[in-house]
């Protein structure tokens, strides 16, 4: 397998309050993996770096074997493309918020897309299933569909590694399975790198191949899942008593939580 | 074609006919009355007071009400897509506040009378780029832009330029106060050709400059963060798009003065029209400030005819009128 994304002693964040330190990671190309941790732990500062928001301090990010650093801001928006937890609803329709995807593409003269641009915003809109909505404003669609339609715009972007950060937040569980078994199906089928902070540990669990736990600004474990999902360093990071179960069907772990006065009846017992 | 660039065309094309009507009643109606047969025959002969109403008085003013209707719309909708706030107009950054304190200065001062008569629009052209300058460099800290910062310093800044203002209105002399208050109410009356010229190659020049920023203008919509992600450069982008806004304002109000509005509910008309698409919002809204600081120079001219009122009164009065009016009634989406 290509080693696709490099992340070297990493040191990024924010000077005087919070610093990422020591972050190592080698991903390969294909991989399907999920970031885990509890607030503040440094996920989101993690792909703040990675995306060039934030100023790396020490350590380097190789894209592909190219530093990021020395990528332009169009060339990093051709390879990576990230979607928010967050979806801005502007005034404009699904189609032109995801033809927005291809603006790294478009010679600075460029004023209108080619043919080419809407065939693809159309192909992406159809394999996120949001196509008969591409007339409608993106403030008249839910948020589930707001979130497929933020993922055809940044599959209009036809990167090679997409970040996700928190992709199923405030969705219901069925636009949560919907959501994930499309990045599930990108992933496999069209060989895309996908790098998702999720909280959600038994999704983390169940749909990706691979996790890294982080906690207080460094990674404290990675691994499969049943590696990183266990009780002990559940407990620890997150400070909270877990059971952990394996799914019987897909055979991946199963956080249960469980609640201080169920844990001290349990101890009483 | 796709129905999108076919609405684009025909609403270009609708502002491009007022304007040509605008432009013509411009000409037509004054303090003389001219029908258009009677315009075309006048144009024609070349000769006669007639043809130096309409090439003299009436050309001047409306190709300044042009240039400055539409620079001031363009720096309106340029600053609400840079801070993605729609409240923001060309004065908000305190720019009319300086140029109008450095317009005071040189009236109270009687430096135009030292420095002849390009002094007054000069002065009012330094205050606003001493104005851009402050705002610009205190919203800049470790070569990073912050665009709340610098809306924040912008308001403080026009504070104390129009307490300033005050200062010096009430310690002048009657006849200075006079020239001062009319000055800031604005007026299209501009009889020096140099000064028209250069504000309708300033004001098409930043149209121009401004259209190499439409696609990173439309990617600042989902937020700077985003537009980043897009591959959008959004430091240098709205650092630019800032100074254009600035000058735009500075040169306009430093010739014809303040006149206020046109920033502010142009570019929210043809919005609602038009659409938010930078791309045809840009035009549409120079076309649009055009057309409407044309005809409230018509009106602003022969409302109390022989006598003028200032245009920035028409402006305010009947663009807030209006405003308020199409708001209300208008049910179809904003696209």
């Amino acid at each position: 397998m290509q080693e696709f994304l490099t992340i070297n002693n990493l040191k990024c964040g924010y000077p005087g309050s919070f610093m990422l330190e020591d972050i190592h990671m080698k991903i390969e190309k294909g991989s399907f993996i999920g970031i885990v941790g509890p607030n503040g732990s440094g996920k989101t500062t993690l792909f703040r770096g990675i995306t060039g928001e934030i100023q790396v301090r020490k350590g380097n990010i190789l894209l592909k074997g190219i530093d990021t650093f020395t990528m332009s801001a169009k060339q990093k928006a051709q390879k990576l493309a990230i979607v928010t937890q967050n979806t801005e609803a502007p005034d404009m329709t699904v189609e032109d918020y995801v033809l927005m995807g291809r603006l790294p593409y478009k010679k600075h003269f460029q004023l209108f897309e080619k043919e080419e641009d809407y065939v693809l915003a159309h192909k992406y809109m159809t394999l996120t299933g949001i196509f008969a909505h591409k007339d409608k404003l993106m403030c008249e669609l839910s948020g589930g569909e707001q979130q497929l339609a933020a993922i055809a715009r940044a599959l209009a972007q036809e990167p090679e590694l997409l970040l996700l950060d928190e992709p199923t937040s405030h969705l219901d569980i069925t636009h949560q399975v919907q959501i994930l078994n499309l990045i599930q199906h990108l992933n496999t089928t069209l060989h895309l790198t996908v790098l998702m902070i999720i909280h959600d540990l038994n999704l983390a669990g169940e749909y990706c191949d691979y996790l890294v736990m982080m906690h207080n600004g460094k990674i404290h474990t990675t691994g499969s899942p049943v590696q990183v999902l266990n009780y002990k360093h559940i407990e620890d990071v997150y400070n909270t008593v877990v059971i952990t179960q394996e799914n019987p069907l897909s055979k991946k772990p199963v956080v249960f939580l469980v609640s201080e006065k169920t844990f001290r009846r349990s101890q009483n017992d | 074609m796709r129905s999108k660039y076919l609405k684009w065309i025909t609403g270009i094309m609708i502002l491009l006919i007022l304007l040509v009507t605008s432009v013509l009643l411009a000409f037509s109606i004054g303090e003389v009355n001219f029908s258009i047969p009677e315009l075309i025959e006048i144009l024609r002969n070349k000769t006669g007071i007639e043809y130096t109403i309409v090439s003299s008085i009436r050309f001047p003013r409306i190709l300044l009400g042009f240039s400055v209707g539409g620079a001031l719309s363009l720096a309106g909708v340029i600053l609400q897509g840079v801070y993605r706030n729609p409240l923001v107009e060309p004065y908000t950054l305190g720019i009319s506040g300086g140029a109008a304190l450095g317009v005071a200065i040189t009236i109270v001062f009687n430096l135009n009378s030292t420095f002849g008569i390009y002094m007054l629009p000069f002065s009012g052209f330094l205050g606003a780029i001493c104005t851009i300058f402050i705002v610009y460099f205190l919203s800049v800290s470790k070569n990073l832009f912050n665009i709340n910062k610098m809306l924040l310093i912008g308001v403080m800044i026009s504070f104390i330029a129009s307490s300033t203002m005050m200062f010096l209105l009430s310690t002048t002399t009657a006849e200075n106060l006079h020239s001062i208050v009319f000055w800031v109410m604005g007026s299209l009356d501009e009889p020096d050709m140099f000064l028209v010229k250069s504000v309708f190659f300033a004001s098409i020049t930043g149209l121009c400059i401004t259209y190499l920023f439409a696609n990173p203008l439309n990617a600042l919509r989902l937020g700077e963060s985003k537009a980043k992600h897009l591959g959008v450069n959004t430091n240098f982008t709205i650092r630019v798009l800032f100074i254009i806004a600035s000058l735009l304002t500075g040169i306009s109000v430093a010739v014809a003065g303040v006149i206020g509005f046109v920033g502010l509910i142009i570019p929210h008309l043809l919005r609602i029209i038009i659409g938010s698409d930078f791309r045809v919002l840009l035009i549409s809204s120079f076309l649009g400030g055009s057309i409407f600081v044309i005809l409230c120079d018509v009106i602003s001219r022969t409302i109390i005819a022989p006598n003028e009122l200032p245009i920035g009164v028409i402006t305010g009065m009947i663009g807030g009128v209006v405003f308020i009016v199409v708001l209300s009634k208008l049910k179809f989406s904003i696209r």
